[in-house]
């Protein structure tokens, strides 16, 4: 047999795993192609979906997606802002803020209307302790939703902190790093819009919002589907 | 056909990857927090396992045994990967629950250890049907597990099943016990090795009781 006698050659072994890899990276390759369109798509919608959780329903009329800035803050890290605008007038600024929790970075997501007052709070990922720390989700209490409607001067800064550290918010029994990181990030998310609201505000939205919606036919098959 | 159902028997019971093979620990202990969980490691496993070992089966001429290894880690690891992208692109929700689970398959090693045990020597349709049972007797042991931490950690059955499964199998989800103030630790790691210790004791003694040969398992590897 051909094979059989082939397989007896030195170069057999590597030439046999050579191949293998090389059809293994071309799949990988049109599976990255074929599947890129659809993940973009779909964390555009998540996106979407907690963008509109933070924000009081009818708040905006624009695309915030669309409307977007990357502003330097003080640690020199790039934030994305998302604005809230009611025919084409600033009305708010949504964006993302992260402190290191008990396992992991916990990340909020944060709505803020133009004289700094917050619109909601939600935490967008998180690898806290099930049972303990992840009682800052929404789905799971409303803990969270103590944070609406204060601002930098409401509480004082000095009391923008967990009950633990002489502030106001509660800690959950048995967990007290998993509030405390995202009441430090709310209150750093304050700090960072108040230093930077000119920025974050000026006008260059409106021309990127006349960007004109592509209704690309590579949208479809992920819309399809869902 | 006798050889199919003894593939069957074997995957579900005799040679059932967590509860005989004590292979694949890793995700079996920390995947099994609740059903849900246990439930959608096991099917995605199951599918994964299933593939694998028909793609090994069928390269089986052409590999030979020194670099047998490094082939079934690639083929194995380049089918998680489709699959983990296909998933995030076309049924995201579902993606958004299984995602950190996905990956994991890989360090699964009963995927690789039926490739070696099983999927090397046989033709491609016996090796996709151990495949399968070897994945849904993983499944049910999942779930299993999850089951039990899940009931004595928080109090409920299938929490969150709709997420994975869809809207209508809502009616899985039940809360046994209200106002139950959770038994942490059962959630926590130790609870995974609690729970799997008593279910192995109870296979034990079911067998020994019943007269039934036990299967132990020549290689008692975890991963």
């Amino acid at each position: 047999m051909g094979l059989q006698a082939l397989r007896e050659k030195l170069g057999y072994h590597a030439a046999a795993l050579g191949v293998i890899a090389l059809a293994a990276s071309v799949t990988l390759a049109f599976a990255d192609l074929g599947t890129h369109k659809g993940i973009e798509a779909a964390e555009k919608r998540d996106l979407q979906q907690s963008l509109t959780q933070v924000l009081p329903e009818g708040f905006a009329d624009n695309d915030l997606l669309k409307d977007k800035v990357a502003v330097k803050d003080d640690k020199g890290n790039e934030v994305q802002v998302y604005r809230a605008r009611l025919k084409g007038e600033a009305k708010g600024a949504v964006f993302q803020q992260a402190n290191r929790g008990y396992a992991d970075d916990v990340v909020v997501l944060m709505g803020v209307d133009v004289t700094g007052k917050l619109l909601g709070v939600r935490v967008i990922k998180h690898r806290e302790t099930p049972g303990l720390g992840d009682k800052i989700e929404a789905a799971k209490t409303d803990w969270i939703l103590a944070f609406t409607g204060k601002s930098l001067g409401d509480p004082p800064i000095e009391k923008f902190a967990v009950k633990k550290d002489g502030g106001i918010f509660d800690q959950f029994a048995g967990a007290t790093i998993t509030p405390r990181a995202v009441v430090k990030s709310v209150r750093e998310g304050l700090q960072f819009f108040a230093a930077h609201k000119e920025e974050i505000l000026a006008a260059g939205g409106e021309e990127k919002k006349l960007v004109h919606e592509q209704p690309g036919p590579h949208q479809d098959p992920a819309k399809k589907e869902l | 056909m006798s050889t199919y159902s003894k593939i069957a028997k074997d995957g579900l019971w005799e040679q059932n990857v967590v509860f005989s093979q004590l292979l694949g620990m890793c995700p079996t202990l920390a995947v099994t927090t609740s059903g849900t969980n246990g439930l959608g490691m096991g099917l995605a496993t199951t599918a994964v396992l299933t593939v694998a070992n028909m793609l090994v089966s069928s390269v089986r001429m052409y590999v030979t045994p020194q670099v047998r290894i490094p082939v079934y880690i690639v083929l194995i690891a380049t089918l998680v990967t489709v699959v983990d992208l296909t998933l995030n692109a076309y049924l995201h929700d579902l993606y958004k629950v299984l995602g950190m689970y996905i990956a994991l398959i890989v360090a699964n090693c009963s995927v690789l250890g039926r490739a070696e045990a099983f999927a090397a020597r046989e033709p491609v349709l016996p090796s996709g049907v151990d495949g399968l049972f070897m994945g849904l007797g993983f499944t049910v042991a999942l779930t299993l597990i999850g089951l039990i931490r899940e009931l004595l950690g928080a109090g409920t059955l299938f929490s969150q099943a709709s997420l994975l499964l869809g809207p209508s199998f809502k009616f899985l989800e039940m809360t046994v016990v209200h106002d139950y103030g959770g038994f942490l630790m059962m959630i926590l790691p130790p609870g995974g090795f609690l729970v799997l210790g008593c279910l192995l004791a109870a296979k034990r003694v079911y067998q020994v009781k019943t007269g039934q040969e036990v299967t132990e398992s020549a290689g008692h590897a975890l991963a």
